[in-house]
Order: structure tokens, then C-alpha cells, then sequence
């Protein structure tokens, strides 16, 4: 594996966006910072800065108000990056799946590339999820090269 | 003659490139300790390198054409303080030296319409306010003492400057939690899980102007952590050992104190730093040593 590949498994920065989520699922990517799960022996951290970030992790449904927030996070992100869908909100709308002010699940506006589902999603599944999403990264990162 | 050129000149151009390489791992040893305070197992030691080489290959997305120069100048002045550390001279140039690299910084967050940047921009030159005054003080009472400003007169002297100046060196390490950006001082940039103002100065870089302003960082905590090195001239092995155990405080201090807000920030590093330092100076005077 090249240095360039191997830095940028090592290192994903992550953008969490909360797009009108019951919060459940936010606590639950908390969780997996915390001590316990402690993503940062993974190089994780959660960043918060769209230009810095290379991970996006989305939480709840798409929205007739924030879905151009949502595009334009993801717009402002600079690749390679990848998206993930955390939460079954975030999946396809969830509970919130025929609420007249929801669009569904954020891939009616942005590309993803990992699903976790469950409600709430649990810190192990999402951390899962990452390493999903890492693959992913890492086929982009070579193919880039070709 | 052949000795001489390798200890003035081969020697300090090599420190001064190994600096960014010093400073990278400093600051994996950095996350690896507090992770272990907060009982977590921690990111690699080489994590710095592994986030500037993800960092310098991203695409980056220029906010204004004078970033990208603005950062190299960061980097390149922080660069040229350290080297002028490392060619033993005048200490008030290397003081001069960082400030310019502060500027190009606060130049280039405050350079972007986005207001978090400006914000941070305003905090980071609050910091350079909080911090300068204090290491001038320093660099002053260093002075009084061995009766130059020149880094080479001062490792010259004939006994550590830590026995007659224990006071300047802990307002020293005030200095160095402004500068390590580390709470309770962290207004103008916010790292790792604690985020306000988005990232702060950093807020509009990406790609390889944010990974120089890494490097410019690291060398910079390397500058203090040398100065502090300086303390035990006559044996630098103590006197990194010093620096490395005021490195250790400020990560404690970190892990211990939340963030305060800019007020208290100067109100602290000019009070507890200007009255440790004068304190020190006017003992020496009452013993009669200066
Ligand atoms: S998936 Fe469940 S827990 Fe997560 S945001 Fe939706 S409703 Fe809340």
C-alpha cells in the first residue's frame, strides 16, 4: 500500500452532521468517541470543519429546510471523501418516513457510501460502519492514482 | 578549522530541518499521554505525520490566492526562528522572527469572509498579546543576568540560569500553554473533541496550506521547548529533560483546567508572569547578584 493511501486510513477526520435526528443516534456516536469505544487509537477525530473533514457522518432524516445545508457540507468537503448514513432515519427516513416536511433518507440528496442501520444505531455498528467506509476510501485512494 | 565549520554550520542547518521531525513526534507523544489521563489507549506515536501526509495529498479548497503564500511564510519564519536558536543568536531577533510568523497567520485567517475565522484570527493575536510581553520579560531578565542577548553568550555562562531564575522559567511555562494552543489558554483554535468557533484560525484551510500550518506549529512548540532547554546550559541533556518536564506540566495543566475566555487569558499569563519574573529579578537585586 502506498504512504498516501496508508496516511489517509490512519488518519479519517470526521464531519458529524445532525440533520434533525430524535438525538439518539448523536449520542450514540458520542459514545464511540468516549473512552470506552476511544475511536482516536483508529486516528479519529472528530473535527468539525467541512474543509478539514474526510468522513461525513449523517444522522437523522433529510428535511425540506436543511437539505441544502446538507448539500453544501457536502460540497464543501474536499475529496476523496466519504458519507455515511448513521441511524435508520438517516437510511430512509425511518420513523419519520412519510412526515410531510421530510425528503426520506439523506440519499435523496447526497451520495452515500455506508448505511448503519438500527434505531439507535450502537457504537460498535458505527464503528463497524467506518471501517466499511475506510474501505471504500482506500478503493478511491488507488484508483485515484490510475 | 574542518571541526569548527561541521559545529557552526552543518550542525544547526541539520537541527533546524530535524525540527518539524522533533516537533511531529513531541506532539504524538502529546496525544498518546492525554489519552492515557483520560484512561484511553491513544493514537500511534507517528499520528502527527500520518494526519500532515493525509493532509498534504487532500484536495484543498483555497479560500484566497494569499493563503497558500501566507502559510509557507508561516512556516518558512517559524523555520528561520528555530535556525537562528540553533546558529546561537540574538535571542530578541528569534522573538521578533515568531511574532512575523504569527502575523502571516492571523493575516491569512482574517483574509476569508467566513466569520469563524476572523473570530479565531482576532483570538490568535490576543494570545500573541497574552504571550510576547511575558517572553520578552524573559528574554530580558536572561539579560540582566548573564549580560547578553546572544544565545551564544548565554550557553557560555558559567552556571545553569535555572538557580538564579526559577521564577522566569514557570512563567515560561505559561508561555507554552499559549503557544501549544492547550487549555486553559486555547481561545484562538480548538483541536481534537472540544469545538467552538468551528476550528478557529484554522477554520478556512485545507489540504497542504493547513498541513504547513501544522509543521509551522510543531517547530514553533519545539522554539519554546528549546528556550526552555537553555535554562541548563551547561548541560543540555538536564536541560532537555527540564524542557521535556515542563512539556509534561502543560499536558497536565491541560487535562485539568477548562477553557477560560480570552479576558481572564491575559489577565493571567501578564499577572502571574510579569510578578514571577520581576519578583525574580528584584530578589536577585536585594541578594546582591545582579
Ligand atoms: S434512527 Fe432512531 S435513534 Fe436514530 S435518529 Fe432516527 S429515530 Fe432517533
Amino acid at each position: 500500500m502506498k504512504t498516501k493511501t496508508k496516511a489517509r486510513l490512519k488518519s479519517p477526520w470526521v464531519l458529524h452532521y445532525d440533520c434533525g435526528s430524535c438525538n439518539g443516534c448523536d449520542i450514540e456516536i458520542l459514545a464511540a468517541l468516549t473512552p470506552k469505544f476511544d475511536a482516536e487509537r483508529f486516528g479519529i477525530v472528530n473535527i468539525g470543519d467541512p474543509k478539514q473533514a474526510d468522513l461525513l457522518v449523517v444522522t437523522g432524516p433529510a428535511n425540506r429546510r436543511n437539505h441544502r445545508v446538507l448539500k453544501r457540507l457536502y460540497d464543501q468537503m474536499p475529496d476523496p471523501k466519504v458519507v455515511m448514513a448513521v441511524g435508520t432515519c438517516a437510511s430512509t427516513g425511518g420513523i419519520f418516513h412519510n412526515c410531510p416536511n421530510t425528503l426520506g433518507g439523506i440519499d435523496k440528496v447526497i451520495p452515500v457510501d455506508v448505511y448503519v442501520p438500527g434505531c439507535a444505531a450502537r457504537p460498535e455498528q458505527i464503528i463497524d460502519g467506518v471501517v466499511l467506509a475506510l474501505q471504500k476510501l482506500s478503493e478511491m485512494s488507488e484508483k485515484e492514482d490510475d | 578549522m574542518n571541526e569548527n565549520y561541521i559545529v557552526n554550520i552543518v550542525l544547526p542547518v541539520l537541527l533546524t530541518l530535524g525540527a518539524p521531525v522533533v516537533g511531529g513526534l513531541l506532539m504524538g507523544v502529546d496525544r498518546k499521554i492525554t489519552a492515557r489521563m483520560q484512561s484511553r489507549v491513544g493514537p500511534p506515536l507517528i499520528q502527527p505525520f500520518y494526519d500532515a501526509i493525509k493532509l498534504w495529498n487532500k484536495r484543498p479548497v483555497i479560500a484566497s490566492r494569499l493563503q497558500p503564500v501566507l502559510a509557507f511564510s508561516y512556516l518558512g519564519f517559524s523555520l528561520l526562528a528555530f535556525g537562528l536558536l540553533m546558529f546561537r543568536q540574538d535571542l530578541l531577533v528569534i522573538v521578533f522572527t515568531t511574532a512575523l510568523a504569527d502575523t502571516c497567520l492571523i493575516t491569512a485567517s482574517l483574509n476569508s469572509k467566513s466569520p469563524y475565522s476572523y473570530l479565531g484570527g482576532r483570538r490568535e493575536l490576543l494570545s500573541v498579546l497574552a504571550y510576547e510581553p511575558v517572553l520578552i520579560m524573559a528574554f530580558l531578565s536572561i539579560y540582566m543576568v548573564t549580560g547578553s542577548f546572544l544565545v551564544d553568550e548565554v550557553l557560555a555562562y558559567r552556571m545553569p540560569l535555572l538557580i538564579q531564575l526559577p521564577a522566569v522559567l514557570i512563567a515560561l511555562v505559561l508561555v507554552l500553554i499559549v503557544e501549544m494552543k492547550k487549555s486553559p489558554f486555547d481561545v484562538s483554535a480548538s483541536g481534537h473533541a472540544h469545538q467552538e468557533l468551528v476550528r478557529g484560525v484554522y477554520t478556512e484551510f485545507s489540504g497542504y496550506t493547513m498541513a504547513m500550518l501544522e509543521l509551522g506549529h510543531w517547530v514553533k512548540v519545539t522554539l519554546v521547548l528549546s528556550i526552555v532547554t537553555l535554562f541548563w546550559a551547561p548541560n543540555l541533556l538536564i536541560g532537555a529533560a527540564l524542557s521535556l518536564a515542563a512539556f509534561f506540566i502543560v499536558l497536565v495543566v491541560d487535562n485539568s483546567y477548562p477553557r477560560l475566555t480570552w479576558r481572564s487569558m491575559i489577565k493571567t499569563t501578564w499577572g502571574v508572569g510579569f510578578i514571577l519574573i520581576l519578583a525574580n529579578i528584584v530578589g536577585l537585586n536585594l541578594m546582591g547578584v545582579i
